[in-house]
């Protein structure tokens, strides 16, 4: 592991306003979008990634405004995900201040997003996200639409043909994992990033320091994801990475 | 009032160099996204941000730009590159098999895994900044703070003297270059927090 791990805290937004809830029950108002990335920044965050979960279509471009406002204001790499389902929503995100957008869903309906978003933007502004579910042993599963529908897609495979159709990253949650603070999947973090030659964010799992540092060792993840111990201060992103230093792992401290 | 102008060809995302500097500069200062040589001509300091391909991007130039009078007026006032800013100031560049604007004598490589074969490609991430030789771009910045990076392409300067800063990825690559009223610099100010509005506040306030 000899170059730079980052930490990204995500975001969940609804309606432009940061929502914290578990497992989508419970949602609480937890502040001011620009506020709470300022304060992640502050916090040495390496980037924040921004989930759009608004219901309504016509509430939709208020992530637009929440986008706009952050990029007045913060300057790190800022991710935009949840519901792009075009060219043109990725256009629309990046001409209003996000630097990557993640595609989920719409890449598993239609593969030619990939290919023809990276060939116009470039590579570097697309993150391919993929929801996996355990199958078997060293089997897991592509689910979309939140992971509501099953796809039948090998999520190793389908990691790999995104790398080939140009994606710059992939951020891979392990839907088992996810909201259990069990730590992550790193089987599959693991069989992913052998098989890809493009950074893998690990997301789902993230409880104690110690799986965060799993991660990116057994994992071999390039970056980790986590939003519940953010917010709720379980740990702080400096903790997190005093301890990963402490085990040996580069970060920007 | 003082003029600053962010070129604009077309790629990448230059509004947020706009907005980091609108962050820093003062409040009089007008901050100009343009493609007209009258506007670079009547500016006081010129920024080439970006992001893409080097063919791309010297393939809009040519299309926006005269480039002997292009050449010309980059040459006159404080300009500051970023990322395929730096690089297309170089003779020519591997990537595409690119002939670029040659104000730095030298060629743009691909970065290769040199030795432990570990590395990703783009290097897309924070890594520390070696200053070589201290330039006022680097006032009140420590010797290997941590900026963002995001490319797959490195610079080669022929002439040690313009090699200002290093930064280890793979291979021991030039970050930076100065000469004469040109600085560039092959990682993101705009996306490097604190670090960043340093640098790019401290062009703002460089007098060549």
């Amino acid at each position: 592991m000899s170059y730079t791990k980052r930490i990204i805290p995500c975001l969940d937004i609804d309606n432009g306003r940061v929502v914290k809830g578990i497992n989508f029950i419970d949602i609480k108002d937890a502040g001011d979008p620009v506020e709470v990335a300022k304060k992640y920044d502050d916090m040495g965050a390496d980037e924040i990634t921004f989930l759009d979960i608004t219901a309504t279509h016509q509430n939709r471009k208020t992530i637009l405004d929440t986008v706009e406002s952050v990029a007045n204001e913060v300057f790190i790499p800022l991710t935009v995900g949840g519901g792009v389902s075009s060219y043109q929503d990725v256009i629309t995100l990046l001409n209003v201040g996000a630097d990557k957008v993640a595609i989920n869903s719409a890449a598993v309906v239609n593969p030619n997003i990939i290919n023809n978003v990276t060939d116009k933007v470039g590579s570097q502004c697309i993150v391919a996200a993929i929801d996996a579910k355990k199958q078997a042993n060293q089997k897991w599963e592509v689910f979309i639409h939140g992971g509501r529908k099953s796809t039948g897609i090998d999520a190793v495979d389908w990691a790999k043909e995104l790398n080939d159709r140009g994606a710059g990253e992939l951020l891979v949650t392990s839907m088992d994992k996810d909201g259990t603070k069990d730590g992550f999947d790193t089987e599959l973090l693991e069989s992913i990033s052998k098989k890809v030659n493009i950074p893998v964010i690990a997301s789902g799992g993230a409880g104690e320091l110690e799986h965060l540092y799993l991660a990116l060792k057994n994992g071999k993840a390039d970056a980790v994801l986590a939003a519940s111990i953010f917010h709720y201060e379980i740990f702080t992103i400096l903790e997190v990475k005093n301890y990963l230093k402490k085990q040996g792992v580069q970060v920007r401290i | 009032m003082a003029q600053i102008s962010i070129i604009d060809y077309g790629m990448g995302n230059i509004h947020s160099v706009a907005k980091a500097l609108a962050k820093v500069s003062p409040k009089n200062y007008n901050i100009k996204i343009t493609k007209s040589i009258s506007d670079l001509q009547k500016s006081d300091r010129i920024i080439f941000p970006g992001q893409g391909a080097a063919k791309q991007c010297m393939e809009n130039l040519k299309n926006n730009f005269d480039i002997d009078k292009f050449k010309l007026i980059i040459s006159q006032k404080p300009f500051l590159g970023i990322c395929i800013g730096l690089q297309v100031l170089m003779t020519k560049s591997e990537e595409d098999n690119t002939m670029c604007l040659n104000v730095f004598d030298g060629s743009v490589k691909k970065i290769s895994n040199t030795k432990k074969g570990d590395i990703k490609l783009p290097h897309m991430g924070w890594s520390p900044v070696q200053i070589k030789e201290q330039h006022p771009i680097f006032k009140d910045i420590n010797n290997n703070s941590f900026f963002y990076f995001v490319h797959s392409f490195y610079v080669d300067p022929r002439n040690d003297k313009e090699k200002t800063s290093y930064t280890d990825y793979g291979l021991h690559f030039t970050s930076t270059i100065n000469r004469d009223n040109y600085v560039a610099v092959q990682f993101h100010p705009e996306k490097s927090s604190t670090n960043g509005l340093i640098l790019l506040k401290n062009f703002i306030d460089w007098s060549v």
